[in-house]
């Protein structure tokens, strides 16, 4: 399998804190992959790292072979990078439909003068893209909300409308934050679903998930980080039976009584 | 109007309040090219130094070069485009405070100049004698245009985009806006509308003086943007009508102009964020 995001020793210092502490990462084309971790592992600043929100300390990022590792969010966009957020962040203002076409900007191609001109080009392409959003929309079924006031909608909406925003730059890469945050046991089985359909669509997956169960049911490969650095990496059930991970998650009084018992 | 035609009267008419409908009209102009800088979530307060520029550029060229006003137009709006791509290079890539302090300084650098520079600008006393060029139909056809142009452009990726920045400018540059480019471009189309309206004003009141374009006018073009609201383009000019015509109306007020526009600044930032026009435009098809 090919690599299409390589990580090679990222680093993000906040004063005083190693935020994440040269991290290797590489995700494969084609695959689900899974980041988790305790609060304040350092899930999100990797993810802003490698959508461009943060500038880097030190470290290398390449995305399908080019190095990106200064490269502005807009040229990374370009280049096939989507995310959505933990802490949703939609224009809120404006309405579904027209959320999901912003998500489009790397896409359309009219110029300024067209559009003040209204040319027939220009006209022909905003409504391919608002014919886009909608199907995007149905993908995530909110096509009867396309025009609502974006932040009038419900929290899993919310969420589901990030996803087709993000979608409609047509990503190659697509970045989830804790899609699962806040649903229901209902909506959390709709979501993996949906991200399932995105697979399909030859669209590789970086998930950050608190919900352990979603993250093993829906990714292929995991990394695994605390206190800002990678402790394990592994299939599902590799990463699940590891010790550092246990004790990560449970801390080392509890690991060493669960290695005990299992020792007896 | 007894014994008067319609033709008459609309003569009578716009004799009278000529200024005050010439003033309504660049005010306009100004108050889109405000509108178009906060459009993108940033703040100059070099909308009324970018209008000096316009003016003092159109007057000269009008009174030493005698370039005929079709030519004259264009090049005040690009003098002050210009020096806005030279203030917009370092400052854009700070956060917005710096745009908003040193188009403070620009004004104040540039009044002094005109004071200074006598042997050019006149110096204290301004420029004086500038042919009225201007006629309430082009000042109107060139508001319209605008208008025009913002609606039409905000209805398209460009307006989304910069509704985006101005909702959250990080998130923007996420969906992959340029930001960089997209507030210089900002910056300059604003100026070159003020440049606009400068040469406008320059050839219509036939006088201009250093004063005219300081600190206190800067404020004046922020508050019709800040009554009328940024939702769409013709808000903030309704905002200058409103602005404009009110001392007007409230005449024996007239002393008191400067208080009542800083309490509507005021009673705008406080209790209508989104100005009296609080609708948004459509951007989607
Ligand atoms: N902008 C910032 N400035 C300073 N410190 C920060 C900043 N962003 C994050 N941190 C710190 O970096 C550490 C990692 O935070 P991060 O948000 O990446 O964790 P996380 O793994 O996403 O946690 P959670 O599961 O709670 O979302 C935390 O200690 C956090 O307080
Ligand atoms: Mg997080």
């Amino acid at each position: 399998m090919t690599t299409l995001l390589s990580a090679s020793r990222l680093t993000k210092q906040f004063t005083g804190l190693l935020a994440v502490n040269e991290v290797d990462v590489e995700v494969s084309a084609g695959s689900v992959h899974g980041i988790i971790g305790p609060n304040g592992a350092g899930k999100t600043t990797l993810f802003n790292l490698i959508s461009g929100l943060l500038p880097l300390t030190s470290g290398t990022l390449t995305l399908d072979g080019r190095d990106v590792t200064s490269a502005p969010p807009y040229q990374r966009t370009r280049l096939g990078v989507a995310r959505t957020f933990q802490n949703i962040r939609m224009f809120s203002d404006m309405t579904v439909v027209e959320n999901v076409m912003t998500g489009m900007h790397t896409r359309l191609k009219s110029s300024g003068v067209a559009s003040l001109l209204r040319l027939p080009g220009f006209r022909r392409e905003e409504r391919a893209a608002r014919d886009k959003a909608m199907e995007l929309l149905a993908f995530v079924s909110l096509a009867d909300k396309a025009r609502v006031r974006s932040g009038d909608l419900s929290y899993g909406d919310q969420r589901r409308l990030e996803i087709a925003r993000a979608l409609a730059g047509d990503p190659r890469l697509l970045l989830l934050d804790e899609p699962a945050a806040g649903m229901n046991p209902t909506e959390t089985r709709d979501l993996g679903t949906l991200l399932r359909q995105v697979a399909k669509r030859d669209i590789t997956l970086l998930l950050v998930e608190h919900n352990m169960g979603f993250v093993m049911d829906l990714c292929d490969r995991i990394t695994v980080l605390n206190f800002g650095r990678k402790i394990a990496e592994g299939g599902p059930r590799e990463v699940r039976d590891n010790p550092a991970v246990i004790e990560a998650y449970l801390g080392t009084k509890v690991a060493a009584r669960l290695a005990k018992a299992h020792g007896a | 109007m007894d014994g008067m035609t319609m033709a008459e009267w609309l003569d009578d008419f716009l004799f009278t309040y000529e200024t005050l409908i010439h003033a309504l009209g660049v005010h306009g102009l100004l108050a889109l090219s405000m509108y178009c800088v906060m459009a993108v979530g940033q703040l100059s307060l070099g909308q009324a130094a970018f209008m000096g520029i316009g003016a003092y550029t159109g007057a000269l060229l009008t009174l030493n070069l005698g370039l005929p006003f079709w030519l004259v137009l264009p090049l005040s709006a690009l003098a002050p485009a210009v020096v806005a791509l030279v203030i917009g290079g370092p400052t854009l890539r700070l956060s917005g405070v710096y745009l908003a302090i040193s188009t403070i300084a620009l004004g104040e650098v540039l009044r002094v100049l005109y004071i200074n520079a006598e042997w050019l600008t006149g110096g204290a006393l301004g420029l004086s004698g500038i042919p009225r060029k201007a006629d309430l139909w082009l000042i109107y056809l060139l508001l319209f245009l605008a208008v025009l142009g913002f609606w039409a452009v905000g209805r398209s990726k460009i307006g989304r985009a910069m509704e985006a920045m101005r909702e959250d400018e990080a998130v923007a540059g996420v969906m992959g806006v340029n930001l960089p480019v997209y507030k210089m471009g900002a910056l300059v189309v604003s100026a070159m509308l003020a440049g606009l309206a400068g040469c406008l004003t320059a050839h219509s009141n036939s006088f201009i003086g250093p004063n005219e374009f300081g600190f206190e006018m800067a404020v004046t073009i922020l508050s019709f943007a800040l009554l009328g609201g940024i939702g769409t383009p013709i808000a903030p000019v309704i905002g200058a009508l409103v602005l404009t015509s009110l001392p007007e109306i409230l005449r024996p007020l007239q002393d008191f102009r400067l208080v009542i526009n800083g309490l509507i600044i005021v009673v705008a930032v406080l209790f209508l964020p989104r100005g009296v026009i609080p609708f948004r435009l459509r951007r989607a098809p």
